[in-house]
């Protein structure tokens, strides 16, 4: 359902939101039972003329059983929704599959900068290309994130991926995803920052490999070969 | 759905008894020791100076025994209303602090959703709203309603008025430190409102003050307001450990003799409960609030990364205390719900050590479920499937403390009043907050939803009902034995549709917005060219209408409560028929509350009782 | 004077006692959450060994003996009060209260001599712990002073004996706080 509103452009994305799906079925229907009776028992016990209320303490067992089956139930339906919701979670957060490539990401009051392989392919090398607010991607390569902040906390969000990662003053998080989609998309920052909080709005572009081989060339000709301190040294 | 049949107890049908139950066409007295007589209890005497009863008026009714009656000294206005020690002024105090502070709440809340729905546009009442001032609003917002709102009228207010009245004692057992917590709680909201008028504006690192924003000045660019809200953050807490001290110490010790543990009403059980989780929780952030504003003030770096400090640990410290705060809010409100849903369906509330159970279990787990707050805040991956697992299970025990409270319904005789509206409506829309908070709690959706507007229309659907909906069907419970009148029905239902109806409209949109990728404390989307979209907008415009229109309603409740405090008809000793100790002191108890101290013989739900000819049957009556 | 609320006791716990024995439990979640955070910082900081090293081990034994003899006489005085002799509980809880002076102006000669010396309360993270931990406790320790002092007044009079039995619970309590910050702060180097 959330791909109704946007776009799925990650590998994990759709893993996401088919939780989402699964468990609002499952939550849904207990939530409409639970409703449903709630509102049944409200009509059906209305105050009548000369109609005195039951006197149900609820302690026996027959009684009981009302409470309890529902109980057992919504405890099973718990237990399938963990297990689901702990496989996503492994495979986004836990896992790091190989990476083809590696970018840097960095937080700050207000903006995101970016540092890309250069055509050497390499992260953390001379021929990084570095952007402002400006994340480019190949489509079907699976990436590496190194991830920090340089001054409060900020998180790394991206929508169309469904990811979400806090970014930490000195602190380097990795994580990974894959883009699947091409296309330019919101990337947003999700923890309180400061004034600019809602001021850094970043993009990202997924692009084709020759889309993106040809963007690799055109900036590191433009490259300045004298490099400011690497974002993610200190 | 009209409930035609009931009509509560008027003053005028009970004509001029002499302290004896308020049933009309009662000939034989059905409370313990006859009060009639005007034995004055020992110990009465009043505390200090001489008290007069807290009436607004004269009782009409006849002797309240010899005790704190009409004809001792008068008190001055000081005494009376500001100084006094006495549980139910206090409750008082704190009920009107906390409304007034809801005004403001709700003020801000109007402004920053202007700003959403009309970016730019000058706020009417407002001006144009910087992004600088949107934070300070947005963070202001969560802080007043959750410390400065509900806590004081659910816990401190409702607390207060009813637990000595409930257990039939004469005053809470340290009256004194109960008016210190009063007065350390309006220092508190004196400082966080000083906090936005000085230079800098108010603090606007959001509700949950981390680190470094919050501790660091030049990040934060409001070093006062930082400092001050913490600081008022804290007196806050020390307040409600003081309150805490009293509501606790008197129900375990100052029941009327015969109420054991299971004779206890509901509500008393929660606010204690609430009590305890309170102050078993509170002081991890008490010390980190020490530390925070050391931090902030005189330069430590306890969560400065740069000086080997952390700020996790301060998300750590604030969550380890967050998550059993809702639950210290949530316990009073459902504990409100349950006296007024037993008493209006006429029925016990069903399997009530059940309820007992669900809220100890509640409370235990309460305090292994915080970090779902931080799932992808950088703490280990691995740690967040613990947490997964107990956050998914805590909605075990409260689905089935809702399950028992539906239950309680089956064979009712249910009377549609306005208190009843308000309690039903807490289950109905509690469950939609409780259902949406099962996608935040499984990690892996999470990672998506995590600070985004889904969060915060779940928590308003917890919220809501809690402080919003729960305060008015208090209010409106209650208000009778408060105040010796009745409010007007009509004026009742009409601003219960015209605030229910509205909040659902509001807070749905949010969802939706939440799930297309709404980020939270976002000043304007403009800037974020997906979620600039016309049929978004659309949805923020709708929830800000939406808003409006259930402002606007407050003010039937407004005019209803002052009218019917001015003029209202006059409230018997009981109008609704209920069972528990309060419904038989007067309407408004005196100072002393009770002329003669009652004893308890039975539960609070013995409502409907084969064999007998009334449908309830009070607490203190002895057959 | 009293409501009837205060005299009644329907878990056999008097009030007074309950109500302490719950200040107590919340003083133990504040201080046991500032701890905590210390012990975490400490495990994830090796060099807090070194920077302890500075504290002055002895001033602390002497303080911890200071504290531990005040205890002893707030127990002596709950005996007096007990005895009903009010006269002797309130010279047994003017020692307690010297104890308590005693303690603060040792401490006090102390960080003299470690702030002069350099060692501030921003001087890194061990110190700022070391200060904000025995400061929040030096505070219960004046407090609970102050609290003493009337307590012992009333006791004086004969009113309110039970008041001393309730003060020493907590006096124990402030005691037993500094049992830990002493190995935390002092000995652990």
């Amino acid at each position: 359902m959330i791909e109704h509103y946007v776009v799925a452009a990650s590998s994990y994305a759709k893993d996401i939101d088919g939780l989402f799906d699964f468990m609002f079925w499952l939550v849904g229907f207990w939530f409409v039972l639970a409703e449903g009776v709630f509102f049944y028992l409200i009509f059906r016990f209305r105050a009548k003329q000369g109609v005195k209320g039951e006197y149900i303490t609820g302690e026996k067992k027959s009684e009981m059983r009302w409470i309890s089956w529902p109980h057992y139930l919504v405890l099973a339906c718990d237990v399938a929704i963990v297990v689901m919701a702990v496989k996503v979670w492994m495979n986004v957060k836990q896992e790091l599959p190989e990476a083809d490539a590696t970018v840097r990401v960095i937080g700050q009051q207000w903006a995101w900068s970016f540092a890309h392989p250069g055509p050497d392919g390499k992260i953390d090398t001379a021929d990084d290309i570095e952007t402002v607010d400006e994340l480019r991607l190949e489509v079907n390569k699976t990436y590496h994130f190194r991830l920090s902040a340089r001054d409060v906390l900020h998180s790394f969000s991206v929508p169309v991926f469904r990811l979400k990662q806090d970014a930490i003053p000195g602190r380097e998080i990795v994580g990974w995803f894959k883009p699947i989609k091409t296309g330019t998309f919101d990337i947003q920052c999700a923890e309180m920052c400061g004034i600019g909080h809602g001021l850094m709005p970043a993009r990202v572009v997924i692009e084709d490999a020759a889309q993106h081989a040809a963007w690799v060339a055109e900036q590191s000709q433009h490259k300045v070969a004298s490099l400011s301190a690497k974002p993610g040294a200190e | 759905m009209a409930d035609s049949s009931f009509k509560p107890d008027r003053a005028s049908e009970e004509g001029a008894e002499q302290g004896a139950d308020s049933q009309p066409g009662a000939s034989v007295p059905e409370s313990g020791p006859t009060r009639a007589q005007a034995e004055p209890a020992p110990a009465h005497e009043p505390e200090e100076s001489p008290h007069e009863p807290d009436a607004h008026e004269p009782d009409e009714h006849g002797g309240h025994g010899g005790h704190g009656g009409h004809g001792e000294h008068p008190q001055s206005f000081f005494m009376k209303y500001l100084w006094s020690t006495d549980h139910k002024m206090i409750a008082m105090q704190y009920l009107f602090t906390g409304m007034a502070m809801a005004l403001i709440g709700a003020f801000m809340v109007y402004v920053f959703r202007m700003q959403l729905a009309f970016p730019g546009m000058s706020v009417p009442g407002f001006g144009t709203v910087s992004p600088a001032e949107y934070n300070a609003l947005v963070t202001n917002h969560g802080a007043i309603m959750i410390f400065w709102v509900a806590m004081p009228v659910l816990i401190a207010a409702f607390g207060n008025y009813l637990i000595p009245l409930m257990c039939g004692c004469d005053d809470m057992v340290f009256p004194r430190i109960n008016r210190l917590s009063y007065q350390i709680f309006l220092l508190s909201s004196v400082v966080l409102i000083c906090s936005f008028f000085v230079e800098g504006g108010g603090f606007g690192g959001a509700w949950t003050a981390y680190p470094p924003l919050s501790a660091n000045p030049q990040y934060s660019l409001t070093p006062l307001g930082a400092t001050l809200w913490v600081i008022a953050v804290a007196l806050e807490f020390v307040a409600f450990l003081l309150g805490g001290i009293n509501f606790i110490t008197t129900a375990m010790n100052s029941r009327a003799p015969g109420m054991k543990m299971y004779d206890i009403p509901i509500v008393v059980w929660m606010i204690v409960v609430a009590s305890i989780l309170f102050m078993a929780s509170v002081g991890p952030l008490v010390a980190g609030a020490v530390m925070l504003v050391f931090d902030q003030t005189v330069g430590t770096g306890f969560f400065d990364p740069k000086r080997g400090g952390d700020p996790i640990l301060w998300q750590h410290l604030f969550w380890f205390f967050g998550h059993p705060e809702v639950y210290v809010v949530l316990l009073p409100a459902v504990g409100i719900t349950g006296e007024i849903m037993t008493v209006f369906a006429r029925k016990k509330l069903f399997a009530y050590p059940v309820v007992l159970y669900t809220v100890f279990a509640t409370g235990i787990l309460s305090f292994f479920v915080w970090a779902h707050h931080q799932f992808i805040a950088g703490i280990d991956p691995r740690m967040a499937n613990i947490f997964t697992v107990t956050t998914v299970l805590i909605s075990v025990p409260i689905a089935e403390m809702m399950f028992v409270y539906i239950a309680t319904l089956w064979g009712g005789s249910i009377r549609l009043t306005t208190p009843m509206l308000w309690a039903l409506s807490f289950v109905g829309e509690f469950l939609v907050g409780g259902v949406t908070g099962i996608f935040l709690g499984a990690s892996g959706t999470d990672i998506y939803f995590h600070d985004t507007y889904f969060v915060l229309a779940h928590f308003h659907y917890t919220f809501v009902p809690i402080a919003i909906i729960g305060t008015f069907a208090a209010v409106t419970f209650w208000f009778p034995k408060m105040f010796g009148r009745m409010m007007d029905e009509r004026l009742g239902k009409i601003h219960f549709w015209g605030t229910i109806i509205p909040f659902n409209m509001i807070f749905i949109p949010l969802f939706v917005l939440g799930a297309a990728g709404d980020h939270r404390r976002i000043w304007s989307y403009e800037n974020f060219p997906e979620l600039a979209r016309p049929e978004l907008q659309d949805l923020r415009v709708l929830a800000t209408i939406s808003m409006l229109v259930m402002l606007s309603f407050q003010l039937v409740f407004f005019y209803n409560f002052i009218k019917s405090l001015m003029s209202g008809p006059k409230a018997g000793r009981n109008p609704w028929q209920a069972n528990t100790l309060e419904w038989t002191a007067p309407s408004p108890p005196p100072h002393g509350n009770f002329a003669t101290l009652p004893t308890v013989y039975r539960g609070p739900y013995e409502y409907s009782v084969p064999g007998r000819d009334k449908d309830y049957w009070p607490q203190d009556a002895p057959s | 004077m009293k409501p009837v609320a205060t005299t009644r006791s329907a878990s056999g716990t008097p009030t007074g006692r309950l109500a302490v024995w719950w200040v107590i439990a919340s003083e133990i979640v504040i201080f046991g959450g500032l701890l905590g955070s210390y012990i975490m910082h400490r495990l994830g900081h090796p060099e807090f060994g070194d920077y302890a090293s500075h504290t002055n081990t002895w001033i602390g034994a002497f303080n911890t003996l200071v504290l531990l003899t005040s205890s002893l006489t707030a127990v002596l005085a709950h005996q007096a009060a007990e005895n009903k002799d009010g006269e002797k509980a309130f010279q047994l809880l003017m020692c307690t209260i010297g104890g308590a002076l005693t303690f603060v102006m040792v401490k006090s000669v102390e960080w003299t001599i470690e702030i002069t010396s350099g060692f501030t309360i921003t001087t890194n993270a061990f110190w700022s712990f070391y200060y904000t931990a025995a400061g929040l406790h030096a505070l219960h320790v004046i407090a609970g002073a102050i609290i003493m002092a009337f307590v012992a007044v009333d006791a004086r009079q004969g009113k309110e004996l039970q008041r001393v039995e309730l003060v020493g619970i907590y006096w124990h309590f402030v005691d037993v706080v500094w049992i830990f910050l002493f190995p935390l702060l002092y000995i652990a180097k």
